[in-house]
């Protein structure tokens, strides 16, 4: 509900604003409108392909289930099932992430048939030893990065807005990001992820957008490449289902516990 | 054709449906392990009769299949060794019925259940018996028959369990390792309750999450699962120790605290029926360095405290010890994992160091290595008898 507040509050000093408007209000209200125009999608269901590579081009594929619901006034709860490499099959992590205080996480490991809590401050480490951090791959909100506005720019071929946001959270593993977003339909493009001592870490570019009920933007492919090691993951998405009719029921400890 | 619920549960009529009779079929899935598995110990045997060597084949598959609302899992388990004919052994881990409707979940069958939160010992985990042969850490349990309703409420999640039938925990033979020094004879087992393995036993578990903090309460009624070895003669009138199951009662919580890095643990458990009423607890934390030097290793700290009121009378070499441990998550793509932990008695010399190493060699093909040392055992410690059994296991996986 905090979010709708703040939207109108902003929108309604828009009028007088405009004319003043800091780049600090305007990467803000940028976000905001691409956080809005993903408002509303319920829950969603897709099938990720994970390819890891070294720089000696050895790769290493993964293959996980995505579950997520959209949760209103708070961050999303998603559940993710592994199916592959074959000694990780029936493993599960659940999450709810939250707007402001840290996410709660869960793993099923089905060996033990234990559910283990996972501690809150993974955000910066490596989801399944890919390029990808947690804190990349957890439903984005807006109150989770300050904004600033940078420049408008053309990026292949679309015009964009170039905004830069920093990690709220000091445990954070970047100083910043820069994030390039289309002027048409706000959807982030790429993104470049500096790292603790504001080197430049990784570039993630998204690809093969595709809209789902003629409202919801997905990518088909996000190219993470780290820049410091040359290693690089590519996420595959397909099978995405939007409003399966998930509900809470179906992101508890037990729920857990019987996915497959 | 839907079928009343309890007509689905039943399993031979499950049996004959697979994928014939059930047009909402949603899955029919084979998975599972072979493996083989090889001992080295570092010292000769101590006792007489036991093998210098041990290998094993392993084999768990698991048929899962599932319809709208209900899963069928069912998963055998098979160990050929070649030197214990204990240790060679065949289980039902699992061979169950699920139906999760919206507001509970009911299960029949043979289940595994875990209750707990600590990783040096698991006091309050009560439902399954250790299968004892698999691993001297009395990780691996044996499949249990239960009917199990889960209520799952705001207020929290009731776990109801019926429990008809009882698994006796498992012993190496004479010619075995990691043994006392007479051999535990299961033939000879002995019961309080005159119903024996057939006596109905009882739990029952509250668990919720409240923001940081995991709670679990429970209770279990019926045959204890920890027998007390009484010295007797088998058959031909050798000395044996003779295992005997009382009839306990047993109250167990736990509690799990996450803030920051941190995740704070206790369990404790009050148990009646096994000699005095006795007291024991878990205690500990776990805390977790991310993203290591810069890398995207991550190594975990575990600290925890053992503690048994029994004392030196407690059928449990953890009366009053602490434990640390090191788990290194390398996260690289042959997702290489390391666990060393130390468990040091307080009082006396007695240490149990042991290592857990696991690597992904292909997508199908797995490696583990896992490492025992018992270390100072004092004459009159538990693990006295096993204090020449140390040693290194290595294991190649194949997954499918």
């Amino acid at each position: 509900m905090k979010r709708f507040i703040l939207f109108w509050v902003v929108l309604l000093l828009l009028p007088v604003a405009s004319f003043s408007e800091t780049p600090e209000e305007k990467g803000l209200a940028i976000a905001m409108e691409a956080d809005l125009r993903d408002n509303g999608f319920g829950d969603f269901t897709s099938q990720l392909k994970m390819v890891l590579r070294n720089r000696q081009g050895e790769s290493s594929t993964r293959v996980i289930r995505n579950q997520t619901l959209e949760v209103e006034g708070d961050g999303d709860k998603s559940l993710i099932i592994f199916d592959n490499p074959r000694d990780v099959k029936g493993t599960a992590f659940l999450s709810f992430t939250h707007k402001v205080k840290n996410d709660d996480q869960w793993l099923f490991l089905p060996a033990l048939k234990r559910v283990k809590r996972i501690s809150s401050s993974n955000k910066s480490g490596s989801f399944m030893g890919s390029e990808f951090a947690y804190e990349d791959i957890t439903s984005q909100e807006v109150e989770k990065y300050t904004y600033r506005w940078l420049r408008d720019e053309a990026y292949e071929g679309q015009s964009t807005f170039v905004i830069e946001r920093d990690p709220v959270d000091p445990k954070s593993g970047y100083t910043r990001q820069v994030v390039w977003i289309d002027q048409a339909e706000y959807r982030p493009l790429k993104i470049e992820y500096y790292d603790r001592k504001n080197d430049r870490l990784k570039t993630l570019i998204y690809h093969g957008y595709q809209q789902y009920l003629g409202k919801f933007w997905r990518a088909d492919r996000m190219e993470m490449v780290n820049h410091q090691t040359g290693k690089g993951t590519v996420l595959n998405w397909k099978d995405y289902k939007f409003k399966t009719g998930l509900t809470d029921r179906n992101f508890n400890k037990n729920s857990l516990k019987r996915v497959r | 054709m839907r079928l009343p619920p309890l007509i689905r549960f039943m399993p031979l009529l499950i049996l004959c449906s697979f994928g014939v009779f059930m047009p909402e079929a949603m899955a029919n899935e084979l998975t599972g392990y072979v493996a083989i598995e090889g001992r080295l110990f570092f010292d000769d045997s101590l006792h007489t009769g036991q093998r210098e060597q041990q290998s094993s084949i392993i084999a768990k598959p698991e048929y899962f299949h599932e319809w709208k609302e209900s899963i069928l899992t069912v998963a055998p388990f098979f160990r050929l060794d070649s030197a214990d004919s204990k240790r060679s052994h065949v289980d039902i881990r699992e061979f169950f019925v699920l139906w999760y409707p919206e507001a509970f979940e009911l299960g029949i069958g043979i289940r595994k259940v875990f209750w707990g939160v600590t990783e040096s010992q698991h006091l309050v985990d009560i439902i399954n018996q250790t299968d004892l042969v698999e691993l001297p850490d009395g990780e691996e349990k044996l499949g249990q028959p239960m009917v199990n309703l889960s209520l799952l409420r705001d207020w929290g999640t009731l776990d109801l369990y019926l429990l008809p039938y009882f698994r006796e925990r498992t012993f190496p033979s004479l010619k075995g390792r990691l043994r006392s020094s007479l051999v535990v004879e299961t033939d000879r087992t002995r019961y309080e309750s005159g119903a024996k393995q057939h006596h109905l036993d009882v739990a029952a578990r509250y668990s919720q999450t409240f923001g940081d903090w995991d709670v679990g309460l429970s209770y279990f009624q019926g045959t204890g699962r920890e027998p007390t070895l009484i010295p007797g003669a088998d058959a031909s009138g050798n000395p044996v120790l003779i295992p005997f199951y009382e009839q306990i009662g047993q109250t167990g919580l736990e509690l799990q605290w996450v803030v920051e890095e941190w995740l704070w643990k206790l369990e404790m458990i009050h148990r009646v029926g096994q000699g005095d009423s006795f007291e024991a607890w878990t205690g500990g934390f776990e805390y977790t360095f991310t993203a290591l030097f810069g890398s995207k290793m991550d190594l975990g700290v575990i600290g925890e405290w053992l503690h048994d009121t029994r004392g030196e009378a407690a059928p449990t070499p953890f009366e009053e010890d602490i434990m640390v441990g090191f788990r290194l998550g390398v996260n690289d793509m042959a997702s290489t994992e390391l666990l060393f932990g130390v468990i040091q008695d307080l009082e006396r010399s007695d240490r149990i160091l042991s290592l857990e190493a696991s690597r992904r060699i292909t997508d199908h093909w797995k490696i583990e290595i896992e490492a025992f040392i018992f270390a100072r055992q004092s004459p009159n410690e538990l693990l006295f008898s096993q204090r020449d059994d140390d040693f290194l296991q290595a294991s190649l996986f194949y997954h499918f």
